[in-house]
């Protein structure tokens, strides 16, 4: 009779285990400073994901990291050691995921990444505890290597001096078989790129590729318009991205963008991700918007398999990434890492407001250069 | 040699653009013996102004007067409620309290506008590109307006302190403070004017770099940064230091971006010396800053 007893609490634990305990989520982005619009668009992306399921026994600790690695690295360890949250996401930028990731999985926890994918926490330095729902940095940047390869024989690169920047710079010579008009690294702070665009101007390149995400790539496009010169622009989604679009200018319409994600992508998840987003926030979501939505959905998806407090159970759970996401198909690489379709987008002006279509696909299931190198 | 040219107008103009920032903030060093981190906020702030002002009336020229005006009023305003208590406290009060006011202007500035950057396009007159150099490329008009504009203020300054009254009373209070108080000028009316002065002049810069850049919060820091290096350079408290150093920063910063990839590709291969001159350009100025201390520690004109 009691061995009755403990089977039956034993198998109500299990039950209840799977039907979903409040979880308590650590969101880590940027909501301030000049990053400020893109921690925005992850934040509101990521909520609207979870308002959409109903999912109210979730909570969410956000907290601003400020652009800054010692803070997220602060942030992180405050909200394991005294938020006792169950999971990490939310961070921007590629040095702030480096600092912060090595960090928690150590400590047993699960961290998702809504947006960068640098390269060596895909290769060598690839940990069971760390996925990436987003891209691996250099995937933009291979297809626009690869699509550039039709157009351009001469091209001119021009990325940001950061592990982000090294990533597309890496990326994108993978693929294309041009010559290299010439290579330039800028800083980070840097807003000004007059110097830059007389190099490029003396360089007789055919075509200019950049990575320049949020205000700087405002700051880079009015520049380039008011040079006078015309050479066609192409960019990851990053210099082209909605948050950057409306501040541009039109004379950024018919510029060549890669992603993995437009607003106008064809499938039931997204359209409706699309107008539900402009009902809530009264514009239109960004990619990283979009990633942090399937963020949102992967996390709960898993919430119905496992507890989210038994860390082995529940990273069983992600890795089947049985959610729909806006993207379309969307599986995990033996690294954590996305395999999807790349698009090449061109910015174009639908009901006045600038905004990106799909051209083509480039790659279909792509998968990232360092799975091969990551020993789990 | 065309390229050449280019290049240094380029970093003439963004001289010109250092020393609007830093004329203000030297004088306001020099005349109050104030430190103010938050110069940086009322550039932001003049840009902001200036934004708005277009958006809601199509004029760039109302919006450039907007940010003059936002920018001085907001300088009154701030030097009245916060900076007057400052002036008997030692640096690292008026440090502490200027910074506080960097997060409280920027977080207030996204509270009105948003996290998202504003659009501010050039003029239609001033937009476009003028071929000046012989046999090279064209020069965006726009540029070198900001040229223009910071060559006429710069001797808009000069005439100001040397030939006006209240241009004596600056002098007077940047040689001996007690003395001019006790000679019965109001010192907190110069103050203020001085105050107002520099934050119109801040605006004024952000005003015009905001159809080149980003109009968004936290615009100022980086420029902010650079402007009080260049007073190191010049020399705390002068004017015609602040004019030399940004001048000398702005070239130096333009010609070293562009100069040394160059010289790295003739020793290193390409990808490598994209990265080694990257690094090296951005220390550039802070190299030249060491080296004008090592030889003259007060700067080129110590006032």
């Amino acid at each position: 009779m009691k061995r009755l007893a403990t089977t039956i609490a034993a198998l109500a634990a299990t039950l209840s285990a799977a039907c979903a305990e409040p979880a308590k989520i650590g969101f880590i982005t940027t909501l301030s400073g000049p990053g400020a619009g893109l921690g925005a668009d992850l934040r509101d992306g990521f909520m609207l994901g979870l308002k959409k399921a109903n999912a109210e026994d979730v909570e969410v600790v956000v907290e601003d990291d400020a652009q800054k690695p010692e803070v997220s690295v602060q942030i992180a360890n405050k909200m394991i050691q005294n938020d006792k949250v169950d999971l990490i996401t939310g961070i921007i930028w590629s040095n702030l995921t480096l600092a912060v990731v090595p960090n928690v999985t150590r400590q047993n926890m699960i961290y998702i990444s809504p947006n960068p994918g640098p390269s060596q926490l895909a290769g060598a330095n690839c940990n069971k505890n760390y996925f990436n729902v987003s891209y691996q940095n250099d995937n933009f940047y291979e297809a626009a290597g690869d699509y550039a390869n039709k157009d351009f024989k001469k091209m001119f690169l021009m990325v940001l001096n950061n592990p982000a920047g090294k990533d597309a710079a890496a990326g994108f010579k993978r693929y294309y078989k041009g010559e290299l008009a010439g290579e330039i690294l800028v800083s980070v702070s840097q807003t000004d790129y007059a110097a830059e665009i007389a190099q490029i101007r003396a360089s007789q390149a055919d075509g200019l590729f950049f990575f320049l995400p949020g205000g700087l790539g405002i700051a880079f496009n009015k520049q380039f318009a008011q040079s006078g010169l015309t050479m066609p622009l192409m960019g990851p989604a990053f210099s082209f991205s909605q948050d950057v679009l409306p501040a541009s200018g039109d004379s950024v319409l018919g510029v060549k963008n890669t992603a993995s994600w437009s607003p106008d992508l064809d499938n039931p998840v997204n359209k409706a991700f699309v107008a539900d987003f402009q009902a809530e926030y009264g514009r239109l979501p960004s990619i990283y918007a979009a990633q942090s939505f399937d963020t949102a959905n992967l996390i709960l998806s898993a919430r119905k398999k496992a507890s989210i407090k038994d860390t082995d159970a529940f990273r069983t759970a992600l890795e089947v990434a049985d959610f729909a996401s806006v993207r379309g198909d969307f599986s995990f690489n033996t690294n954590h890492h996305p395999i999807q379709d790349i698009y090449v987008r061109e910015v174009v002006k639908v009901d006045g407001v600038l905004t990106n279509k799909i051209l083509e696909k480039v790659f279909d299931n792509h998968k990232d250069f360092y799975a091969d190198q990551c020993k789990m | 040699m065309a390229l050449f040219i280019e290049q240094l107008l380029n970093g003439l103009q963004l001289g010109v653009m250092l020393f609007l920032m830093a004329a203000g903030l030297t004088l306001i060093f020099g005349v109050m013996g104030l430190i103010n981190l938050a110069h940086g906020s009322l550039y932001m702030v003049g840009a902001f102004a200036c934004a708005a002002a277009v958006s809601a009336t199509g004029s760039f020229w109302l919006g450039l007067l907007a940010s003059l005006i936002g920018a001085a009023l907001l300088g009154v305003l701030i030097e009245i409620v916060v900076i007057r208590r400052l002036y008997r406290g030692d640096h690292l009060d008026q440090v502490l309290a200027t910074f506080a006011l960097i997060l409280i202007l920027s977080e207030a500035t996204r509270w009105v506008f948003g996290s998202f950057p504003l659009y501010l396009n050039i003029p239609p007159i001033l937009s476009g590109s003028v071929p000046i150099i012989p046999g090279g490329g064209a020069y965006p008009v726009y540029r070198l307006a900001i040229i223009v504009v910071g060559v006429l203020v710069a001797l808009g300054l000069y005439l100001l302190i040397s030939r006006t009254r209240l241009g004596m009373r600056i002098r007077a209070g940047e040689s001996d403070r007690e003395m001019i108080a006790a000679l019965g000028i109001d010192i907190r009316t110069l103050y203020t004017i001085v105050f107002a002065l520099g934050a119109a002049l801040a605006g004024l810069a952000g005003a015009l770099v905001g159809p080149l850049q980003s109009v968004q919060v936290g615009m100022g820091e980086p420029v902010l940064i650079l402007a009080f290096v260049v007073i190191v350079i010049g020399g705390i408290g002068s004017v015609k230091g602040a004019l030399i150093g940004a001048i000398l920063v702005g070239l130096i910063d333009t010609l070293g971006r562009f100069l040394l990839p160059k010289l790295m590709i003739a020793i290193v291969d390409p990808s490598a010396a994209a990265g080694i001159s990257a690094a090296l350009a951005s220390m550039l100025i802070y190299i030249f800053m060491a080296i004008v201390l090592a030889v003259k520690p007060r700067g080129l004109f110590p006032a």
